[in-house]
């Protein structure tokens, strides 16, 4: 089958790895994109490139003058009955708190990244390259895709089933982001062959809870909206059915 | 909670991302500056119609209006000192109007792809860089750029057929005729 016959399924397989077909019409594709060489070919174009996109350009972050212009726009109003001893504990207590918000100083940039990953992933439509709870699947989906073998396991038993895996970029290097639920919550582990850095312990970074180990070859970053706590458990469950 | 505190919440978790997309409208970092300084006081100004949900793509819309608006004054500018100018304004002018085939063409071989995305005509290069970068539905771009979802998913197509070296598209030829910019 050639390209000329598959008219129109570009705009179609542009949607899929945008996240935009529907369940049916993912089945559907995936079906054809099994007999058709061409546009499987297509598909990794497109892949490529967003891999290529991802890993090349670095997310800037806004500069410290654009936060600090920011602030200076939320000057609270002044309340007449506020004794002035009273208006500035008040000032003193939202200078305290903005400072709190805007320097966010970061040991390792690499946390400070897997937490604004983790919220990229959390938006509506978000990226779950393989949404599957089966280990056997998840793992060798990545072959090919990363230079390293991530360690995939189910941790279901233990309250944190394996919801998929995606792949993305963190340090300017790929890796492997293995997703696991907790009740209602989500916890995104990345795992990367083992930094130069001393990355360990829990942290946390705008409002989620980070918790970094070493584990054999591989650096581990789980990212969550849960309890330290929980993680804790997790990195123990995680770790013992390795 | 005051109101002040609302507009917080909303906006400085997207700071960044209004930072990133003013970058790749306007590129020179005091102009994104400019930009986004702008649209926070736009933003603060119409916080009070802000009817809560996604305050990333509110946000965001503001700031590509703004960037926007600020790209055709200049260039109306520009075009006024068409005979004395041979730079400058002048030369950002070019993207608004090119084809994507002419883009291809003016881009060199060996440019990085981060100067392949910002040679892009605007209309293709907002496109791209909401989905790929701020990972965007086709939905919430279409509201932030002010054009239809299908609209959308013939910008992303062409810029990406662009970023992926090849111009022509496989089917019909029509759309990379489209009106971009």
């Amino acid at each position: 089958m050639t390209l000329a016959d598959c008219q129109g399924r570009h705009l179609l397989i542009q949607a899929e790895l945008d996240g935009e077909l529907d369940v049916a019409a993912t089945a559907a594709l995936t079906a054809h994109l099994q007999t058709c060489p061409s546009c499987a070919a297509l598909r990794r174009d497109l892949l490529n490139l967003r891999v290529q996109l991802r890993g090349e350009i670095t997310p800037e972050q806004a500069p410290d003058a654009l936060r600090q212009f920011l602030m200076s726009r939320l000057k609270p109003k002044p309340r007449p009955w506020r004794r002035p001893a009273y208006a500035m504990a008040g000032g003193l207590a939202i200078a305290a708190i903005l400072l709190l918000i805007l320097p966010r100083a970061t040991p390792d940039p690499l946390l400070d990244q897997a937490v604004a990953l983790h919220i990229r992933a959390l938006q509506p439509g978000h990226l779950l390259d393989v949404a599957t709870s089966n280990q056997h699947v998840v793992k060798p989906w990545f072959d090919g895709r990363i230079d390293f073998a991530p360690p995939v396991v189910d941790l279901a038993q233990q309250g944190f089933p394996l919801l998929g895996g995606r792949l993305d970029y963190l340090g300017r290097r790929p890796a492997a982001v293995l997703v696991y639920g907790r009740d209602r919550h989500m916890i995104d582990l990345f795992v990367v062959p083992k930094t130069g850095g001393s990355l360990a312990g829990t942290m946390t970074l705008d409002g989620y809870n980070t918790l970094a180990w070493t584990k054999g070859d591989m650096t581990l970053i789980a990212v969550s909206d849960v309890t330290t706590a929980d993680l804790r458990g997790f990195q123990a469950a995680w770790n013992a059915a390795r | 909670m005051s109101d002040d505190d609302g507009f917080a919440r909303t906006v400085l978790p997207h700071l960044d991302a209004a930072w990133r997309l003013a970058r790749w409208l306007v590129r020179e970092p005091a102009a994104a500056e400019d930009v986004v300084q702008d649209s926070l006081v736009r933003a603060l100004t119409y916080f009070a119609s802000f009817r809560g949900g996604d305050g990333r793509a509110w946000l965001l819309r503001i700031v590509r209006n703004t960037a926007v608006n600020r790209s055709s004054s200049l260039a109306r500018r520009a075009e006024d000192q068409l005979d004395t100018t041979e730079s400058g304004a002048h030369a950002n002018l070019v993207d608004l109007a090119a084809s994507p085939e002419a883009v291809l063409q003016q881009t060199e071989a060996h440019a990085t792809l981060a100067e392949r995305v910002a040679a892009l005509p605007t209309g293709l290069r907002e496109a791209i860089v909401l989905r790929e970068f701020e990972e965007m539905s086709y939905r919430d771009i279409a509201a932030i750029t002010g054009v239809p979802m299908g609209t959308v998913m013939s910008r992303l197509w062409q810029a990406r057929q662009i970023l992926l070296e090849r111009p022509a598209p496989p089917a019909g030829g029509k759309t990379a005729k489209d009106k971009t910019a």
